[in-house]
């Protein structure tokens, strides 16, 4: 009896292909060797939307009645490894409304192996992956998160490196050999082929201890029972004109204060109130109403519900008054405007610091040829 | 050897090379795209909604990779997406349509003077709960709402099966006797989203199974001036409703026939309207449609191994609904566990759908079974392994007269 299982978790539509391209040659290569497998999405938004957290499992069993008993559930707990194909998503995932933020190794068995593609270092990365509670391994595959659109997929072999470096963790999902042999038959590729060799050959582990990670609590929604649960489908919002603690005044739309989405970011407004000229139109724009009014008139993005679309800064006429700055540069989830409003000059420094991080990258907003763009501004960067 | 018979060698090699199944690595939904393709099908529409729409953008990149040539039209709504292909099927071309949820719902009007006009479109229908909440997991209510006006229904359990049943429901609809819609139940995320390896016939073999749609002199054309849907009222109606009667019960017939030669033809397809598991000396049975058949024949592997004499039934066709087979494989046991993957607000016995048709097929039985109604995992809400045996438990119990006595169905897995 034996049966093992790798969990891929991706953002929704940018890394879908990516995401299915590693779970298919998870079962081909399984196929090589005389197992059977099988590939399924986590059905939680389908067809995905911009940047969500998504899943895709690849389970490879045995026998054809093996494989069955797995996969009476609902999706497999104790996967071997999970591959993490964007480095922002290790804050957290939450890709069922109801669940809260879990985190990103919840389904990754004791010393197993969280695989993430990523330019940081392992003790950053570490710095923003709750704690666990039993010891795991985290490894690196160098390079930056692989992102394309709904129809187009960017052939830059992530796919091919992801694997290799699973052959090496988890060998009973996928060995070198039949991985090598899977390639060779589906993609008739050498330097795919290479790719994977390499990324098997280059991978180092870090151990992580079961205290070691953020100390954040995952944000747990009670389930309720039916006895306790409103009728009519009514779900309570926060109150309107909600006086925050701290604010003399200002302005909070009703929100719905169960369902978060800001695991759905990879990057977030920052504002700089100084040169912030009032004007209302990130506050009128903001397709999720993440723009509190201040008491003093300024317009202040709510952590807890922006999902970093871009459409505020697309929209706010002042040069560089908002800029998206990629998540890696935070740890939290704080007010930009109390902390401007305590401090500006360190508001000022802090902002100088994290603005180094601007990414261009947009969840919100795409047009026609935007990708041939994208592609076209990174060769001139090149 | 002579050159004639070296020649006849190589014709039967060829032949058996066109008539070799290969495998793809592929999702129900985009199995059935695959059976689109192979049945060659005229005219396809779509309209987006999860999860049916799988299949609609696997079919889209067939075309685009120019394996496979249709008419593809995006309507502006699912009510416009069924009357495209109502009327390209009346004009004689074979078509394909699906929704999935409120979507289906919205196509209401169409999909109902479908059956109406004897038109056989074949519809994917990729099982959601109905709106609202927003829900995306399976449920059964969707296509079950269609289920007494005259359209063929199944589920079905895997992806082959997806594949090979389209392939079937094709020839059955569109048979001269039945000329019935059809719709295929898939169940959303379980199905529609799970890939595995499934074998894709040749288009040899589909050809020899399935023969071109001919609708004769009832198809709609300049040169076959034909009048279809004219006003009528009662004067003619009551023998209109009648003859979609008798094409219902044709069906069964036809479809039995078309799993022999599917049998003979591709040597799989199993019993036609029912899957029997571990039934032989089974003294309880489960019963249910889709895929939670899975946990459940997992749960039936454990129940046995534990001496328990459990078995299940898979109800593949709904419609016809399999009343012989349903009474000879039940009637003989003790108790009728039904889990029902949808709900009938105020129905008898507060049962869902299932457990009511199930009930009524055994009364007429010389030795009734207990039934024992249980609705489940709506919504898509998982049922386990653990849970299947735990129903089996009331089930035992109610066999052996202690505990359930009232025949009101169990909600099983709510939150109290």
């Amino acid at each position: 009896m034996a049966t093992g299982s790798v969990e891929v978790i991706y953002r929704g539509v940018f890394q879908k292909t990516l995401a299915k391209n590693i779970c298919r040659e998870i079962v081909f290569a399984a196929r090589k060797r005389g197992k059977v497998g099988i590939a399924f999405a986590r059905y939680s938004d389908s067809p995905e939307r911009n940047g969500i957290p998504a899943k895709q499992f690849a389970v490879v069993a045995d026998t054809d009645d093996e494989m069955e008993d797995y996969l009476a559930r609902y999706e497999p707990g104790n996967n071997d490894a999970t591959i993490v194909c964007d480095d922002t998503l290790c804050k957290g995932i939450e890709s069922w409304g109801w669940s809260g933020v879990q985190p990103i190794h919840n389904l990754l068995k004791a010393n197993g192996t969280l695989l993430v593609t990523s330019t940081r270092s392992p003790n950053s990365l570490i710095r923003d992956i709750h704690r666990k509670g039993t010891p795991y391994a985290l490894a690196i595959v160098k390079g930056p998160a692989s992102f394309s659109g709904m129809w187009v997929y960017r052939d830059d072999h992530t796919d091919a490196r992801l694997l290799g470096a699973l052959a090496k963790v988890a060998p009973n999902v996928l060995t070198l050999d039949s991985l090598i042999a899977s390639l060779n038959a589906s993609k008739k590729n050498d330097a795919k082929v290479a790719s994977a060799q390499r990324a098997y050959d280059a991978l180092a582990s870090t151990p992580v201890d079961a205290n070691q990670g953020s100390e954040a609590v995952p944000i747990k929604f009670e389930l309720p029972p039916i006895s306790r649960m409103e009728e009519c489908l009514v779900v309570r919002g926060e109150a309107v004109r909600q006086e925050m603690p701290g604010w003399q005044g200002g302005y909070r739309p009703g929100r719905n204060p169960v369902f978060k989405k800001f695991a759905t970011r990879t990057m977030r407004p920052v504002i700089d109130f100084e040169t912030c000229t009032k004007c209302s139109f990130c506050w009128l724009q903001c397709p999720d109403s993440v723009f509190d009014v201040t008491p003093d008139g300024y317009f202040d993005a709510d952590m807890e519900a922006c999902c970093g679309c871009g459409i505020c800064k697309e929209v706010c006429p002042v040069e560089q008054c908002i800029a998206m700055v990629g998540e890696e540069a935070f740890t939290d989830n704080r007010s930009q405007w109390e902390a401007w409003s305590k401090d500006k000059r360190g508001y000022a420094e802090w902002l100088a610091e994290v603005r180094r991080a601007e990414i261009t990258r947009s969840h919100g907003l795409h047009h026609v040829g935007q990708y041939a763009e994208e592609i076209a501004a990174e060769e001139t960067r090149k | 050897m002579s050159i004639a018979e070296a020649g006849t060698r190589a014709d039967a090699k060829r032949i058996v090379a066109k008539r070799a199944e290969t495998e793809a690595l592929v999702s129900g939904s985009e199995a059935v795209a695959h059976a689109i393709r192979l049945a060659d099908v005229d005219v396809i529409t779509a309209y987006p909604i999860r999860p049916y729409d799988t299949v609609m953008q696997f079919v889209s990149k067939l075309i685009a990779d120019g394996e496979f040539d249709c008419d593809f039209i995006v309507a502006e709504s699912e009510h416009s997406q069924f009357e495209v292909v109502k009327h390209a099927s009346a004009v004689g071309a074979r078509v394909f349509a699906g929704s999935s949820g409120v979507g289906w719902f919205y196509a209401f009007e169409a999909i109902t003077v479908t059956a109406g006009l004897r038109l056989p479109m074949v519809a994917m229908v990729g099982n959601r709960a109905l709106d609202d909440p927003g829900a995306f997991g399976t449920e059964h209510n969707d296509a079950l709402a269609v289920r007494d006006l005259g359209w063929l229904m199944c589920w079905v359990d895997t992806a082959q099966e997806a594949l090979d049943t389209t392939l079937i429901a094709y020839r059955v609809a569109e048979d001269p006797r039945v000329f019935l819609p059809c719709a295929i139940s898939c169940d959303g995320a379980f199905l529609t989203h799970s890939q595995a390896i499934v074998k894709l016939p040749s288009q040899a073999m589909v050809d020899s199974f399935l023969p071109r749609y001919d609708r004769g002199d009832k198809r709609l054309h300049p040169d076959n001036p034909v009048t279809i849907a004219p006003q009528v009222n009662e004067d003619w109606l009551m023998e209109l409703r009648r003859q979609n009667d008798l094409a219902a019960r044709r069906a069964r017939g036809v479809l039995i026939e078309a799993y022999a030669d599917f049998n003979d033809k591709f040597g799989r397809g199993g019993e036609p309207f029912i899957e029997r598991y571990m039934m032989d000396d089974a003294e309880v049975a489960l019963v249910g449609m889709g895929t939670l058949a899975l946990p459940v024949r997992v749960a039936v592997r454990k129940m046995r191994a534990e001496g328990k004499k459990v078995g299940f039934v898979r109800v593949r066709w709904f419609r016809p609904f399999p009343t012989p087979e349903i009474q000879e494989a039940l009637a003989g046991v003790r108790a009728v566990g039904v889990i029902d993957r949808d709900y009938a607000f105020g129905s008898p016995l507060n049962g869902g759908v299932l457990v009511n048709e199930i009930r009524a097929a055994l009364y007429p039985a010389q030795s009734r079974p207990k039934v024992v109604s249980f609705i489940a995992g709506l919504g898509g809400r998982e049922i386990s392994a653990d849970n299947v045996q735990e129903m089996t438990k009331t089930l035992l119990d109610a066999a052996r007269g202690v505990g359930v006595q009232d025949r009101d169905s169990h909600w099983f897995g709510v939150r109290e």
